[in-house]
């Protein structure tokens, strides 16, 4: 009955730019190491075998048409999945080299490190400062001062403290849809995760609160890796340095963005890309 | 074309008059109901009022069945404490099959024959209940008791809160349960953080229909309860209650007594009525105080 821990992977200080030898250059290490990764709902397999990696803060978008198994993917990186019945995961998982599916994995230490921003904004019905706290919370933190400094921390990450600041303890419904969503993300950030999903963040949102995120997540690159779940090619290539092209449940091509989106090696990727199906 | 604009203009005419009638018929009725129900209400106070005084919560009976008949003090002081022993019981157990209804049963072969057993029990007639009370708890101790009747109620209890918890905790957005697990939470913290606090309001709502109900209860207190003249806050002697009393007197021949049942049945209202106003007053504290 020991828990194995994952290895502690609280976001630490990017080194700075200058001192990475040319970082495009060199590979950087893999955070999320998936082998043969199938995805089963009772007999379905929504997502078969696939095969990628994920570097250290970079952010990589997931594309393809509705179905094809984008979400399911990102939701079994958290392992959300599990609340599924009949969801179950073949293959291999790793995130900073641990195996996510190994027996004995603490879901909860998996949760803070892997945090996750739905499609639809879904704050808690409570204040703003008690959803931003809440992940702390459960994490022990009680002083007053410490989750202050956490909420107005976050808050600023997700570049939401200049509107939310005189209203911290008022209802987080109250917000526009956008507001929510960057909530929901300054929420997420509070449990210091290393890799944050974000699937579809955008989908509900205007165009203007679309583009607040998008510049968010080019932002918070420095802090955490992230995976983003779009349908949006536009948007995948304004904020993604590498995209996965899912179609039904496989894996089609995963590259560069600038090469996926310029020059794909394969026709259905271009075919999507292109708009001629999707 | 213009045929065809003619032929909406005709569907349009009739939708309009459809629901022009069912507006019609849906005020009626509602004043229909209005009227019976202010009928009702008015007729209690006009009876009610003429014979509560302030008597009615300081005297006990006096055994008179004429002229100064007494006071109920020893059965508003009985029905307290009973709905308060059925509630200590019989609303945490229902909330618990609530809670384990619709956020445990994850396909188990248990939560089938659970619901239906409660939709069963909520549908039996309280006064089965009241021998269920007297043969497994008054019989064996040889005597009638408090706690056999506050038990009873509990019994009745039970399943009107465990199916109300179950539906109201469905209703609260699947998206809160996942935004929860995914910033780490356990299932219990989830339910104790996020779920029930979400749907306090109508868990209290719940949980008042079924102190209500139990409230106004007669039968099952009939055979374990029993009903007593004499004031008493020992659960394990004979207990009086405000529904036992009224039945007493409504049924007796004095017509001072008769009176008296009436002032009865208004506190009995009253006191549902406050009751709910402070349980309310509670839930929306605590759940404030949180935020
Ligand atoms: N909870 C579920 N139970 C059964 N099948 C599911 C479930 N969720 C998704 N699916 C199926 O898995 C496939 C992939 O779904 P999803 O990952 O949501 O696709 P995407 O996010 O790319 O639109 C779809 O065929 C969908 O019908
Ligand atoms: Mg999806």
């Amino acid at each position: 009955m020991t828990t194995a821990t994952l290895p502690d992977l609280a976001p630490s200080p990017m080194p700075a730019p200058a001192a990475l030898p040319q970082a495009d250059a060199a590979p950087r290490p893999a955070l999320i190491e998936a082998k043969n990764v199938s995805v089963f709902y009772g007999a379905f397999e929504a997502i078969k075998s696939v095969s990628l990696d994920v570097s250290t803060n970079e952010v990589v978008a997931f594309i393809g048409p509705s179905g094809c198994g984008k979400s399911t993917f990102l939701r079994s990186i958290n392992r959300i999945n599990d609340m599924v019945r009949g969801c179950r995961v073949t293959g291999e998982l790793k995130i900073g080299g641990q195996d996510i599916y190994a027996s004995g994995v603490d879901l909860v230490t998996l949760r803070r490190q892997v945090g996750m921003v739905f499609q639809k904004p879904n704050p808690f019905p409570t204040s703003i400062y008690a959803n931003v706290t809440y992940g702390p919370r459960l994490q022990g933190v009680k002083k007053r001062q410490e989750l202050d400094a956490i909420v107005e921390d976050c808050l600023r990450k997700a570049a939401i403290w200049d509107e939310a600041k005189d209203r911290l303890h008022t209802s987080a419904l109250g917000m526009s849809g956008g507001q929510q969503q960057r909530l929901c993300i300054a929420r997420a950030l509070a449990t210091r995760p290393s890799v944050l999903l974000m699937d579809e963040p955008c989908s509900a949102l205007d165009p203007i609160a679309t583009a607040k995120i998008e510049d968010l997540i080019v932002g918070l690159k420095k802090l955490v890796t992230i995976i983003v779940v779009t349908h949006n090619m536009h948007q995948a290539a304004r904020v993604s340095d590498r995209t996965a092209f899912f179609y039904l449940g496989k894996l089609i091509e995963y590259d560069e963005t600038s090469t996926m989106f310029t020059n794909p090696n394969q026709k259905q990727t271009e075919e999507y890309i292109t708009g001629r199906f999707g | 074309m213009i045929a065809d604009r003619a032929d909406r203009s005709l569907h349009d005419r009739l939708t309009r008059g459809a629901s022009a009638v069912a507006y019609t018929l849906s005020i009626g009725f509602t004043v229909v109901i209005l009227v019976t129900l202010l009928c009702v209400v008015g007729y209690l106070f006009t009876l009610g009022f003429s014979s509560l005084s302030l008597g009615f919560f300081t005297h006990l009976p006096t055994g008179a069945a004429q002229g100064d008949v007494g006071g109920m003090k020893h059965a508003v002081l009985g029905t307290l404490i009973l709905i308060a022993l059925a509630s200590i019981v019989g609303i945490p157990l229902g909330l618990l099959t609530g809670i384990y209804l619709s956020e445990y049963d994850t396909g188990s072969k248990l939560a089938t024959p659970i619901r239906f057993i409660c939709d069963v029990l909520a549908g039996v007639p309280s006064i089965v209940v009241g021998i269920l009370g007297y043969e497994l708890l008054v019989r064996p101790l040889g005597h009638y008791n408090g706690y056999a009747g506050a038990l009873a109620l509990a019994f009745i209890m039970i399943p009107i809160v465990a199916r109300t918890t179950e539906e109201m905790l469905r209703l609260v957005p699947g998206n809160y349960r996942e935004a929860s697990i995914g910033l780490g939470a356990t299932k219990a913290e989830t339910i104790l953080q996020v779920i029930m606090p979400a749907a306090t309001g109508s868990l209290v709502t719940g949980i008042m229909l079924a102190i209500a109900r139990v409230a106004g209860e007669t039968a099952p207190l009939l055979f374990t309860a029993l009903g007593s003249r004499l004031l008493s806050t020992d659960p394990n002697e004979p207990m009086p209650s405000l529904t036992v009393q009224i039945f007493t007197y409504a049924t007796g021949p004095s017509p001072d007594q008769q009176k008296l049942a009436w002032a009865g049945i208004l506190v009995l209202i009253g006191l549902i009525f406050v009751l709910n106003l402070a349980i309310r007053f509670a839930a929306s504290r605590r759940v404030g105080s949180k935020r």
